[in-house]
Formats: C-alpha cells, sequence, structure tokens
C-alpha cells in the first residue's frame, strides 16, 4: 500500500507520543477502538481555563491510524475545548489523503477527541459537585 | 548485503541461475511445439517435456506417467478438485476439506458447494494441524475426496499426510493435497504417504513462474478426472492446451536440484530461522510463535508481536520484505483466516508477521532483519497504549473496549 508523505512523516516523527497524569483534573483521557479490531487510541488533552494547553497520544494502530492520532495532537493544542469539538474526521481525511479504507482511523480519532473531552468535563463536572457532599 | 532483504520465500522465490540457464536454450533455437510430430524442433521439445516430467515424478516419488503440466497450483488446485467431484458424483457428494487451506482452495470449494456438494471444513488445532482421527470422524458414506494441504503457506505447520493418506486408503476415499509449500522442501512420496493427487507450483521452489504439476495416481487407485480445460487433448486428455516448454523445463530442473540438495538445504534453513527467532525473543518479551515449534517447514518463522500492529510494524521494515496476517494489508479489515481458525485471537493476529527463509538467505540477512525488527517494534511499544498498560498491570482482557470496528 502506498502512503501519503503526510501519512509517513507522522509515522517516522510522531509528534507529542506519551501520556499525561490521568488522575489530575485538569487532563482528560480518551481511550476508543479494541485490540481485536487492530486499533486502539489513547488521547489525552490538559486543560487550562478553557483553553488545551498540552496533548499527548498513544496508539496501537496502523500508520494512518498514527498519523491521525498523531496530527488530532497537534491540531488540539492551543484550541478551546468548544473548538476543539469542532474537529472532523473528514478533515484529518484531507489533511492526510487517507484513502477509502483508512476512514475509520480518522473516525477513531475524531471518538478519541470527543471521548477525552467528555472525561475532562465529567471530572470538572463531578469536581464541583462532589465538592460538598464530602 | 543486498537491500531490501528478501525474507519472503513463502510468497514466491528467485529463479535459480541453474534453472534459467537450462531454460533459455527452449526460448531460443530449441523452440519448437512439444506436440510437432513431423520434424525435430518437435522432437526436441518433446524429448525435454519428457525429462521434466522424469525429474518431477522421482522428487515426489511417482511414475512420470503420473504428471500433468498445469499453470501453476491454483490451476492444480481446481483441476483435481472439480475433475473429481465430476467424475465421481454418482458416488457420493461430500467433501472434507480444512478452514486453514489457501484461498485456492476455499473458493473451489465454495463453488462446488453451488454445485449442489457437500463441504466440511475442518477446524485445525492451535497449531493449523489436523489428525487421521478428526478426518476419521468426519467421513461419511458419500465422502468422496478429503483435501488437506501438506504444508500451511502461513504458518509453515506440517500435516501428518502419511496418518490421514493411510486412513482414506483404508476407507476408499481420494485423497487430495496442496503440496505446494510441501514439495522440495520435506520428503514427499507420494507411495509411502498415500497420496492419490498432489499439486505442486514451479514458483515456489526456485522455478519460473505460471507452470506447475498435479500428481494424479494411476495405480492402487486409479484416479479418474473430469478435464476443466477442452482441446487438443494434451497431458492424456486432461489438460489440453499447448505445453510451456521453456517453464516445464525450468521445472523440471528445479525439481532435480530440490531432490539433491533438500537434506542440506532443510538443515540450513532451520539453523537460520532459529537464529533469527533467538535473536528476537532474547530482546523482546511477548513474542508469539505461531503454528507448530515441531512439526514445521524450515523455512518459515511466523511470529505476533504482542501490543504491536502488523502493518504499522510492515511499515517500520521498510530495508526488510516480508508479509503479514494483518488485517490493514488486503483491502478487508479481516485478518487472516488462517489465524483466526487457529485461535490465535484477533488482537495477535493483527500483529504477525510472517518470515521466509530459503536458498539464497543468508545469516547475514538475518541477523540484519533481527535488528530491523526488535528497532521498529520497541519503538512501536514506546507508541501503543496496550503495552503501556500492561506495565501498569492491567489485565487487558478486562477492559471494556469502547467503539470497535
Ligand atoms: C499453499 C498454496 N496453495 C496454492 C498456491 C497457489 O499457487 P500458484 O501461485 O502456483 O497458483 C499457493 C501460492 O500462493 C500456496 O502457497
Amino acid at each position: 500500500m502506498a502512503y501519503s508523505d503526510k501519512v509517513l512523516d507522522h509515522y517516522n516523527n510522531p509528534r507529542n507520543v506519551g501520556s499525561l497524569d490521568k488522575n489530575k483534573a485538569s487532563v482528560g483521557t480518551g481511550v476508543v477502538g479494541a485490540p481485536e479490531c487492530g486499533d486502539v487510541m489513547k488521547l489525552q488533552i490538559e486543560v487550562q481555563g478553557d483553553r488545551i494547553v498540552d496533548a499527548k497520544f498513544k496508539t496501537f494502530g496502523c500508520g494512518s491510524a498514527i498519523a491521525s492520532s498523531s496530527l488530532a495532537t497537534e491540531w488540539l493544542k492551543g484550541k478551546t475545548v468548544d473548538e476543539a469539538l469542532e474537529i472532523k474526521n473528514t478533515q484529518i481525511v484531507e489533511e492526510l489523503s487517507l484513502p477509502p479504507v483508512k476512514i475509520h482511523c480518522s473516525v477513531l480519532a475524531e471518538d478519541a477527541i470527543k471521548s477525552a473531552i467528555a472525561d475532562f468535563k465529567s471530572k470538572n463536572g463531578a469536581a464541583d459537585s462532589t465538592k460538598k457532599a464530602s | 548485503m543486498k537491500s531490501p532483504v528478501y525474507l519472503d520465500y513463502q510468497a514466491t522465490t528467485p529463479v535459480d541461475p541453474r534453472v534459467l540457464d537450462t531454460m533459455l536454450p527452449f526460448f531460443r533455437e530449441n523452440f519448437g511445439n512439444a506436440a510437432s510430430r513431423s520434424h525435430s524442433f518437435g522432437w526436441k521439445a518433446e524429448e525435454a517435456v519428457e525429462q521434466a516430467r522424469a525429474d518431477i515424478a522421482a522428487l515426489i516419488g511417482a511414475d512420470a506417467k503420473e504428471i500433468v503440466f498445469t499453470s501453476g497450483s491454483t490451476e492444480g488446485i481446481n483441476l483435481a478438485l472439480k475433475g473429481v467431484a465430476e467424475m465421481y458424483a454418482e458416488k457420493g457428494k461430500h467433501i472434507i476439506t480444512s478452514q486453514a487451506e489457501h484461498k485456492a482452495v476455499l473458493d473451489t470449494c465454495k463453488h462446488l458447494e453451488k454445485q449442489g456438494y457437500e463441504v466440511t471444513y475442518l477446524k485445525p488445532d492451535k497449531e493449523a494441524r489436523h489428525s487421521a482421527e478428526q478426518v476419521a470422524a468426519a467421513l461419511r458414506p458419500d465422502t468422496i475426496l478429503v483435501a488437506l494441504m501438506w504444508v500451511n503457506n502461513e504458518v509453515g505447520s506440517v500435516n501428518p499426510i502419511r496418518e490421514i493418506g493411510k486412513l482414506c486408503h483404508e476407507r476408499g476415499v481420494l485423497f487430495f493435497t496442496d503440496a505446494t509449500q510441501a514439495v522440495g522442501k520435506v520428503p514427499v512420496d507420494v507411495q509411502a504417504d498415500g497420496v492419490d493427487l498432489l499439486c505442486l507450483s514451479s514458483h515456489k521452489i526456485y522455478g519460473p513462474k505460471g507452470v506447475g504439476a498435479l500428481y494424479v495416481r494411476r495405480r492402487n487407485p486409479r484416479v479418474r478426472l473430469v478435464a476443466q480445460i477442452d482441446g487438443g487433448g494434451h497431458e492424456r486428455g486432461m489438460r489440453s492446451g499447448t505445453l510451456n516448454v521453456p517453464g516445464i523445463v525450468g521445472l523440471g530442473k528445479a525439481c532435480a536440484i530440490a531432490r539433491e540438495e533438500l537434506a542440506s538445504e532443510a538443515a540450513r534453513c532451520i539453523e537460520l530461522r532459529e537464529r533469527l527467532h533467538k535473536r528476537i525473543t532474547s530482546a523482546l518479551d511477548h513474542v508469539h510463535l505461531n503454528g507448530s515449534a515441531v512439526h514445521r517447514l524450515p523455512g518459515n518463522l511466523n511470529l505476533s508481536f504482542a501490543f504491536v500492529e502488523g502493518e504499522s510494524l510492515l511499515m517500520g521494515l521498510k530495508d526488510i520484505a516480508v508479509s503479514s496476517g494483518s488485517a490493514c494489508t488486503s483491502a478487508s479489515l479481516e485478518p487472516s483466516h488462517v489465524l483466526r481458525s487457529m485461535d490465535v485471537g484477533d488482537d495477535l493476529a493483527h500483529s504477525s508477521i510472517r518470515f521466509g527463509i530459503g536458498r539464497f538467505t543468508t545469516e547475514e540477512d538475518v541477523d540484519y532483519a533481527a535488528d530491523q525488527v526488535i528497532g521498529a517494534v520497541r519503538r512501536l511499544r514506546e507508541m501503543s497504549p496496550l503495552y503501556e498498560m500492561v506495565k501498569d498491570g492491567v489485565d487487558l482482557s478486562t477492559v471494556n473496549w469502547q467503539g470497535g470496528h
């Protein structure tokens, strides 16, 4: 299979590989996919105020899955949470020139973004409501 | 050392220079049609074809009259399965085969099912092998044919052919084996092994592509086939068409060489295979061997690297030519049907790599490949959320995965 130069670049020089402390209230973690399907993405964001100041990923999957998540972390940094929710898988497909059989990789990356943001929101929502109870 | 290093000998092999030298005159001065009876061009071609037929027969313990030339194993499989099914339809319409067979067998069986035949697809054991007992349990009064491969092309497992052949003969059922990966690599003797039909392919044994042979037993029992290609009645009516003389000459030479060198080459391939396996497993944890450690094709090593996906691994192995059982290498998103049938687990199936070692593989090649694999797996595991979870003590089987595809 032929890969686009951008996929190869992200595969060879992935941006923002690593992990953030998932127990911190300012960190949202999303893990999507399943090993038996051949791809699992973990995507994390760190939020200050309403802005994403850091993003990290780890991905088990094909080169296009690695590139999609690497690209996602690049795009997330500096965006507000609301802006991040606007990222669409089709933008990833376009940027990386993914062929039809690889579109699911971009869908997974969008799911990972949404899941990380949901985790961040529920943590902070939950932190507010449980403060009084304890 | 040439780069990339070729380690895909189960996909195809380079033509041995000795084979090519034998073929060349049959493109040039000896270009005759082996069926031309009226002049020396034809006689020379026929003589060369008959020499090749004898060399092929000698390699597998057959009589030269039992060899039918084909375009390769796909055709041999089609002729054997369809030819037997049609010829013996009145005796019965049940065929036994395996889930781990090559697509050429599986798809031909699917075709026969549409024509009203019934096919039992035996599930292999965890090493991709079948026992004679398992075959015996599946036999029925209307079973006309058992079709089981000698050596599996993906994981290199060797079936107990002699035991299965003995069973089939005792029960009066024909036995066909796809020996594409076996002939020239492991000892094959159609008499002692009780085989009735066997296909082989030139391009897997250092001969040219597009030529092969089907062995069809002539005595005890005499096997009859309905031809699938009609025409001038070549090959005793079993396969019409002007013979591919240079290809056949090449296949014959390849068989003659294989007969001489089989034992020493097998020993060398096993040594290189073990060297590669040891190097990799001494540097990496969580590496699984797919197939059998004992009943194995000398030149095949199939490994799964847990927590790393096969296609991404192949991308990191640019300088070695190997193949993967992973989903993504084919257009479908399914992992290899062979690994699935063995219950390897889809996660490990996605991370499998087949290393094929052969006649021209060197120690240097193998060491280089091992280094490349170790580097790529380490790098990808650094990037793998699964490896991180396992290192943190998470049991992946207890995780509730979200949003799988
Ligand atoms: C086990 C097995 N059977 C059949 C085939 C098909 O052989 P051919 O390429 O000669 O048609 C192959 C090769 O791909 C094979 O490995």
